[in-house]
C-alpha cells in the first residue's frame, strides 16, 4: 500500500514521508512499550528534559537535599561562576555529618565544624533555602529527615552529595548520590547530566526467622553479588519479604545499595509507603493527597517490565549477618567461621589478606566471641524509631557489659524526640547506654564520637571501611541493631537470638 | 566555558595496588572539615602512607622515585564508598591527572570526569605489567592516549577502555556539564512545569 500510494512522489518528498511514518512507528511501538515499564524508565521518562551533546541526559532533579560536608564548595562554585541557585523551594538542607552528639551549645568546641554549619546557615539565607537547622527540632540526619518531612515521595528523582541517598529509593524514588560539582550544577540548574542505567530486579520471597531483620537481607545481597556487581544497574528490590517490609526496613536495604556498587536502589511504592507519608509536614494534603496518590500508584514497574537481570533469594535461609573484613561485602552469616583467604576466589584473596591483617581475625576460627570494646547503634541506615524501639524491647533490664562504650545516636531530632516520650530513652540509659544528639556520629567519625587505636566496633551503620570510624587502626563489625546490642551486653560478638531468646 | 580539549595525559607513572581502594582510604573523613578543596592533595592516602611509615616502608604516594607522578595505576572498583568530590580532588591536587585502574565505582568515575580527570580501563595483568616497568624505571613517561584509546610507555602499547560519553566529553572539552546545562534552563522549566510537585 504503502509504495504504491507515494509511487509518484519525488523522492525528497518520499524520503520525508518516510521519516514521519518511521517516527509515527515509532511513537507506536514505543506506546507498546510504555504498558511495561518500569518506575525507572517511568521516572526517568517523566524527568528528562533533553538530550545532551555527548549522549547524556539533562535530567531534571525534582528534590535536592543538601549537608554541611559536600556543599560549602559547591556554592563556592556558584559564586565565582556568578550563579544563583534556580529553583530555591526545591533544595532543602540539614546538617548532620559534624554536628557533635554530646554538645548543643555553639560555638562548637571544634572550630572546622563550627564554621561548617555557619557556612550553611549563610548559604541557606542567601538563597533562600530552607534549612532544618539544630534549633528546629527538625535536624538529623539528611536521609532520615527527608522521608520523616515527607519530602521524599514517589515517582520523584532526589540528589543529596552523599553516596547513601539511594536510602530514598524506598519511597519509589530515583535517588543519586552526587559529588560537589553535582551539587553545583542541581543548584544552578535544578539538573544533572547522567546515562540511565539498567537495572537488576532483586526478588527476595519468604518470611525472614525471628532475629533475621532487613539488615541481613541487604548484607546477604551484597555478600552474594559483590561490591561492585551492580555497577551500572539500579536496584529494584522486591518480592513478598519486601511486600511486607515497614517503609523503615526498606529504607535500611536501599540505604546499602552503593555499597554493592548500585548507584540507585528502589522499591516500587505501595499502600505501605502511601501510609507512611499520610500527614507528613511536606505530604500533599486534602484533594492532593488523592491526586497524588493516583499518580503514585502509577508510577510502579508494570508486570512483564523488562529486567537486564533478575536474581531471587529466599528469606528463610538468611540467618543473622556480619562483616568480618574491610569492606561491606566480606560477611558471613553468624554461626560462620571467619574465612581462610583460600576459600575465597583469586581475584578476592589478596583484599582478604589485607582485611584479616586489618581486622586481627583468625581464618578458620567462630566470628562469634571476638571480643568488642564498642558499640554503636545509629547511622541513616539504622537510626530511625523502629530500631530503637526493637533493641529497647529486648534491652529492657539488661546491661552493657563493663568495660564496652555502647552508645545511641537517634537519627534525627525527630526521632529522639518520639523515643524519649515513649520512654525509650530511659530504657536504654538504664541499660548503660549513652543517649545521644542526632547525627551521623561514629558511622564516619567525622564529629568527636571516633574510636580509638584499634579498639572494634559492633555496628549498625553501612561502611567497614578501614579507618571508616575515626581511628585509622579501628575495626568495624557490621550488624543489625540488635546484634549490636547483643554485643553490648556481652561485650563479645553474638548471636542476638541467643542473648535476648528471640524464636 | 572553554574548557581544554583533553586528548591525551602524558607523566611518570605510580603503582598504587590493591582492589577495592574505598573513597576512605583515598582520603579519610576527618579531612573533609573545610569549606574549600585547597589543600587537600597532601591528605591523598594519608592513613596509607602513615601505615607505611610507621611499618618502615615507603608508600608509593612518598616515594622519591615516583615524585611528580601525574598517571596512578590501580586494582578493581576504585574510588568505592562515598560520593565524595575530596576524593578526585585530593588525587588532582596531589598531582594525579590520570587514572588507570581495573574497573572504578561509579560516582567516583564521574566526579573525576567532571574535574577533567580522565579514568580509563586497562586489564590487571597490563596493569601489573606496566607497574614492574615503572618500577624499574620510574622516569618511563607513559601516556593516557585517549584518541588511539591505548596506554603507552617504553615502546609498548596497551589497551584501553573508555565510555563513550566520557571520551566525548574528554576529548571535545565539555568535561564539566555546566555550560550545557545552563543552555537547557528554559527546558528545564517547562518540564518542571508538567511535574506537580515541582509546581507545588
Amino acid at each position: 500500500m504503502e509504495s504504491s500510494a507515494h509511487r509518484h512522489e519525488t523522492p525528497a518528498k518520499r524520503t520525508f514521508i518516510r521519516s514521519i511514518l518511521a517516527s509515527l512507528r515509532w511513537t507506536v511501538h514505543f506506546e507498546g512499550f510504555h504498558m511495561s515499564q518500569t518506575l525507572l524508565d517511568k521516572v526517568w521518562q517523566a524527568h528528562a528534559v533533553r538530550t545532551l551533546p555527548n549522549g547524556a541526559t539533562q535530567l531534571l532533579i525534582g528534590t535536592h537535599l543538601i549537608h554541611e560536608v559536600t556543599s560549602p564548595q559547591a556554592f563556592g562554585m556558584l559564586r565565582d561562576l556568578g550563579l544563583r541557585v534556580l529553583y530555591p523551594s526545591r533544595t532543602f538542607a540539614t546538617v548532620d555529618h559534624i554536628v557533635p552528639t554530646d554538645e548543643r551549645v555553639e560555638p562548637f568546641s571544634d572550630d572546622l565544624a563550627d564554621a561548617m554549619i555557619k557556612a550553611l546557615r549563610k548559604n541557606c539565607a542567601e538563597h533562600g533555602i530552607t534549612f532544618f537547622d539544630l534549633p528546629t527540632g527538625r535536624q538529623g540526619i539528611v536521609h532520615i529527615v527527608g522521608p520523616e518531612q515527607g519530602i521524599t515521595q514517589p515517582g520523584t528523582t532526589i540528589a543529596c552529595g552523599d553516596s547513601h541517598t539511594s536510602t530514598h529509593g524506598a519511597f519509589g524514588a530515583i535517588a543519586f548520590g552526587i559529588g560537589t560539582s553535582q551539587v553545583r550544577d542541581v543548584l544552578a540548574t535544578q539538573t544533572m547530566a547522567l546515562h540511565k542505567p539498567k537495572v537488576r530486579r532483586i526478588n527476595v520471597n519468604g518470611r525472614l526467622s525471628p532475629g533475621v531483620y532487613a539488615k541481613d537481607v541487604i548484607l546477604h545481597i551484597i555478600r552474594r553479588l559483590g561490591v561492585n556487581g551492580g555497577l551500572g544497574f539500579a536496584y529494584e528490590y522486591g518480592g513478598t519479604t519486601f511486600d511486607a517490609f515497614t517503609q523503615e526496613e526498606r529504607m535500611t536495604v536501599c540505604n546499602m545499595s552503593i555499597e554493592g556498587g548500585a548507584r540507585v536502589g528502589y522499591v516500587n511504592p505501595d499502600e505501605t509507603t502511601f501510609a507512611y507519608l499520610q500527614g507528613r509536614p511536606y505530604a500533599p494534603k486534602g484533594a492532593e493527597w488523592d491526586a497524588a496518590v493516583t499518580r503514585w500508584r502509577a508510577t510502579a514497574s508494570d508486570p512483564g517490565a523488562f529486567y537486564d537481570d533478575t536474581v531471587t533469594y529466599e528469606a528463610s535461609t538468611i540467618a543473622p549477618t556480619v562483616t568480618w573484613g574491610i569492606n561491606p561485602g566480606q560477611a558471613i552469616f553468624i554461626h560462620e567461621n571467619v574465612p581462610s583467604p583460600h576459600e575465597v576466589p583469586e581475584k578476592d584473596r589478596a583484599t582478604a589478606e589485607e582485611a584479616l591483617a586489618h581486622m586481627s581475625l583468625q581464618p578458620g576460627r567462630p566470628i562469634k566471641g571476638t571480643k568488642v570494646d564498642v558499640a554503636f547503634l545509629g547511622s541513616c541506615t539504622n537510626g530511625r524509631l523502629s530500631d530503637l524501639q526493637e533493641v529497647a524491647r529486648h534491652i529492657r533490664g539488661r546491661k552493657v557489659r563493663a568495660g564496652v562504650k555502647a552508645i545511641v545516636v537517634p537519627g534525627s531530632q525527630g526521632v529522639a524526640s518520639v523515643a524519649e516520650s515513649m520512654g525509650l530513652a530511659e530504657i536504654f540509659r538504664e541499660a548503660g547506654f549513652e543517649w545521644r544528639g542526632a547525627g551521623c556520629s561514629m558511622c564516619l567519625g567525622m564529629n568527636p564520637d571516633k574510636l580509638v587505636g584499634n579498639q572494634l566496633c559492633a555496628s549498625s551503620s553501612n561502611r567497614n571501611f578501614k579507618g571508616r570510624q575515626g581511628s585509622p587502626t579501628g575495626r568495624t563489625v557490621l550488624m543489625s541493631p540488635l546484634m549490636v546490642a547483643a554485643a553490648a551486653v556481652t561485650g563479645e560478638i553474638s548471636d542476638a537470638r541467643e542473648i535476648f531468646s528471640v524464636n | 566555558m572553554a574548557l581544554e580539549k583533553i586528548t591525551q595525559v602524558t607523566g611518570r607513572g605510580v603503582h598504587v595496588p590493591g582492589d577495592d581502594l574505598d573513597t576512605d582510604r583515598i582520603i579519610p573523613a576527618r579531612f573533609m572539615k573545610c569549606i574549600t578543596f585547597d589543600g587537600l592533595g597532601e591528605f591523598a592516602f594519608y592513613d596509607a602512607r602513615a601505615f607505611a611509615k610507621a611499618d618502615g616502608q615507603v608508600h608509593p604516594f612518598d616515594n622519591p622515585r615516583h615524585a611528580g607522578a601525574g598517571i596512578l595505576l590501580s586494582g578493581s572498583n576504585f574510588g568505592c564508598g562515598s560520593s565524595r568530590e575530596h576524593a578526585p580532588q585530593a588525587l588532582y591536587r596531589f598531582g594525579i591527572r590520570a587514572i588507570v585502574a581495573e574497573s572504578f565505582a561509579e560516582i567516583f568515575f564521574g566526579n573525576s570526569i567532571t574535574l577533567g580527570m580522565p579514568c580509563v580501563v586497562m586489564s590487571g595483568d597490563n596493569i601489573r605489567a606496566v607497574a614492574q616497568l615503572i618500577d624499574s624505571d620510574p622516569a618511563a613517561l607513559a601516556t593516557v592516549d585517549l584518541t588511539g584509546r591505548k596506554f603507552s610507555i617504553a615502546d609498548m602499547d596497551f589497551p584501553i577502555a573508555i565510555p563513550d560519553h566520557a571520551h566525548e566529553a574528554l576529548v571535545s572539552g565539555k568535561w564539566d556539564a555546566i555550560a550545557d546545562l545552563l543552555e537547557g534552563v528554559e527546558a528545564v522549566r517547562e518540564r518542571a512545569a508538567a511535574l506537580p510537585y515541582m509546581a507545588a
